[in-house]
């Protein structure tokens, strides 16, 4: 078995003197979808943030396709195929949503015709809307202009922060479906989820994080079936 | 009763200096606009920037006058423009350089950087004065009228005069094509698009791989371009003087903040919003009125809201009256 495609490799750190993370893996195999679940405060941003490059990790180290790249920026993870979608302000508002896709493949100087037709072929309601400004877009169409705009680089690594905060239940499910499409297409995908069950029904690999610490970490399955994971974190 | 007669005097004294001021201001604001919603900072160095600007502007229109070299009935200062706007954008860049972009590595509060603009302020104003002297100057050549209130008379056959001055019709046109082309390039072009993507999310533009650094300096080398057209238009329609310039910076403001900072179409709607309110509070509308009321109804006195001294106040007004009731401007920038 080839290793993970991303790993955070027990990460510790955090903002500025205190430690948010304590020794936190996370990781993700090629094609595959891997969720972080916890309770609030969890310091499951602060992870998926640590990942990217935005904040320094004391120790640890995060590798893609095997190599180091704990010291690049976020803009250098960009062009080595990394994508992030952050759990809050994640789009342009005043741009229109074209614009937005258009700012997503900002490095890139090939035409990406054919990616923003992929996008809006995933996501069709933002073909409709394109002149649109996106801030003026209800929520669940806000997280597609943000989902859309991060594959706008054809990441090979895709990452989500609550990608379905603050959507109705049904909004919620299609988004789901999208990204299962998306991860068959062969990106692999690491996903923070308030919603576990669904999001552990749909995961390969799942990672229940407390106080910055990995508390559980198993297929999405197994987690699921796991009756104390049920208890505390499912809800019964 | 004699409306077309009121309505050329108003035009003469009123709508056409409005026009002109009002197109002065509004790319005044809109280089005052552009750094806040990129850079984050209200530039009250943005006066200062103008003059010093305007100032290589003349002193090469003068060497270009000593040449020989000219524009015809154009004042010879259009074709000394480029050569201003490089200067400043060298000037603004190297004040970047060392000055503001030490405080944006810090990730200073927004008041931290005005501060610093104020410092940069006061170090513009002098070395304008240094070079140039603190005193008037006239470089306007060129034909003076497009046509003059003789010529409008003898070919309407009206009583009243109208008079359009080169100086006027020049900024009128420029401003519209500077306008133009500024709303192209920011909504067109991948550089624009990056600029406007920046200043609406930061974070998010950096993880979308746009180059803060550069954006930064386009930001500074359009607001350059800006300050010196504005700076020029203003001195080519009503001479050029170090510290009016510096007080111009209420107005701009004004402008800027009545269409809502970092809104570059507020920009424009405030810049003449600002000077056709200031143009109508300190008009004598006497003889207008005599024009319109009754015979014998001509009021006694000029029927001026407020003197010509007091064209500040107006702005002032402007600006309490917009803070106080609507501080995201009217077409809803960021706060301020
Ligand atoms: N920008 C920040 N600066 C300092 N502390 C932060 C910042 N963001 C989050 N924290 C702290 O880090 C901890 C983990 O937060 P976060 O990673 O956002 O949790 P989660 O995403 O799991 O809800 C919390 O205690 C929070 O207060
Ligand atoms: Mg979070």
């Amino acid at each position: 078995m080839s290793g993970p495609v991303l790993i955070g490799d027990a990460m510790t750190g955090g903002y500025g003197a205190a430690d948010i993370l304590h020794d936190c893996t996370i990781a993700v195999e090629k094609g595959q979808i891997a969720v972080i679940v916890g309770p609030n405060g969890a310091g499951k941003s602060t992870a998926m943030k640590a990942v990217f490059g935005m904040l320094n990790i004391r120790e640890g180290q995060v590798r893609l396709n095997g190599r180091d790249i704990t010291k690049l920026t976020p803009q250098a993870r960009v062009a080595q195929g990394m994508a992030f979608v952050p759990q809050t302000s994640n789009i342009f508002p005043s741009l229109t949503v074209e614009e937005n896709l258009e700012m997503g493949a900002f490095l890139r100087r090939d035409d990406f015709r054919t990616t923003m037709e992929q996008v809006f072929d995933l996501f069709p309601i933002l073909r409709d809307k394109r002149r649109q400004a996106a801030g003026e877009l209800s929520g669940g169409q806000r997280q597609q202009v943000a989902v859309g705009r991060a594959l706008m680089t054809q990441p090979s690594v895709l990452m989500l922060d609550e990608p379905t905060a603050g959507v109705s239940p049904i909004v919620m499910d299609e988004l789901f479906d999208r990204i299962i499409e998306v991860a068959r297409t062969g990106i692999s995908i690491l996903m923070v989820e308030q919603n576990a069950r669904q999001a552990l029904e749909i995961a390969d690999k799942g990672y229940v994080l407390v106080q910055g610490r990995n508390r559980f970490t198993d297929t999405g399955q197994a987690l699921l079936a796991d009756p104390e994971v049920r208890r505390s974190f499912l809800g019964g | 009763m004699d409306p077309i007669n009121a309505f050329v005097l108003l035009a003469n004294f009123v709508l056409v200096p409005a026009l002109a001021y009002g197109s002065q201001l509004a790319l005044g604001a809109l280089g005052v606009t552009l750094v806040y919603g990129i850079l984050r900072f209200s530039n009250f160095a943005h006066g200062d920037f103008m003059a010093f600007g305007t100032m290589v502007v003349i002193l090469t229109t003068w060497v270009l006058q000593a040449a020989g070299i000219g524009l015809g009935v154009l004042p010879t200062a259009l074709l000394a423009l480029p050569v201003g706007i490089v200067a400043l954008a060298l000037y603004a860049l190297a004040a970047e350089k060392l000055v503001f972009g030490f405080y944006r590595r810090q990730r200073v509060k927004p008041v931290v950087l005005v501060m610093a603009s104020i410092g940069v302020m006061f170090v513009t104003n002098g070395i304008v004065r240094l070079i140039i002297g603190p005193g008037d100057q006239r470089f306007e050549d060129g034909g003076r009228f497009i046509f003059s209130v003789r010529e409008f008379r003898e070919w309407s056959g009206l009583a009243e005069g109208l008079a359009l001055r080169t100086a006027q019709g020049i900024t009128i046109v420029v401003a519209l094509v500077v306008m133009v082309a500024l709303f192209w390039f920011l909504n067109r072009t991948r550089t624009g698009k990056s600029m406007r993507a920046f200043s609406d999310n930061e974070d998010l533009a950096l993880l979308s791989g746009i180059n803060p650094d550069r954006v930064v300096r386009v930001t500074w080398i359009l607001a350059a371009a800006l300050a010196v057209v504005a700076g020029t238009l203003y001195g080519l329609d009503k001479g050029f003087r170090p510290f009016t310039y510096f007080q111009l910076l209420l107005p701009i403001f004004a402008a800027a903040i009545v269409g809502g900072l970092g809104n570059p179409m507020g920009a424009i709607a405030g810049g003449y919003l600002v000077a056709f309110s200031e143009m109508t509070i300190t008009y004598a509308w006497r003889r207008f009125l005599g024009h319109l009321l009754p015979e014998g109804w001509t009021p006694e006195g000029l029927a001026q809201i407020l003197s010509v001294d007091y064209k500040f106040a107006v702005s002032f007004a402007i600006l309490v009256l917009v803070l106080i009731f609507r501080p995201t401007g009217l077409f809803r920038g960021k706060a301020v």
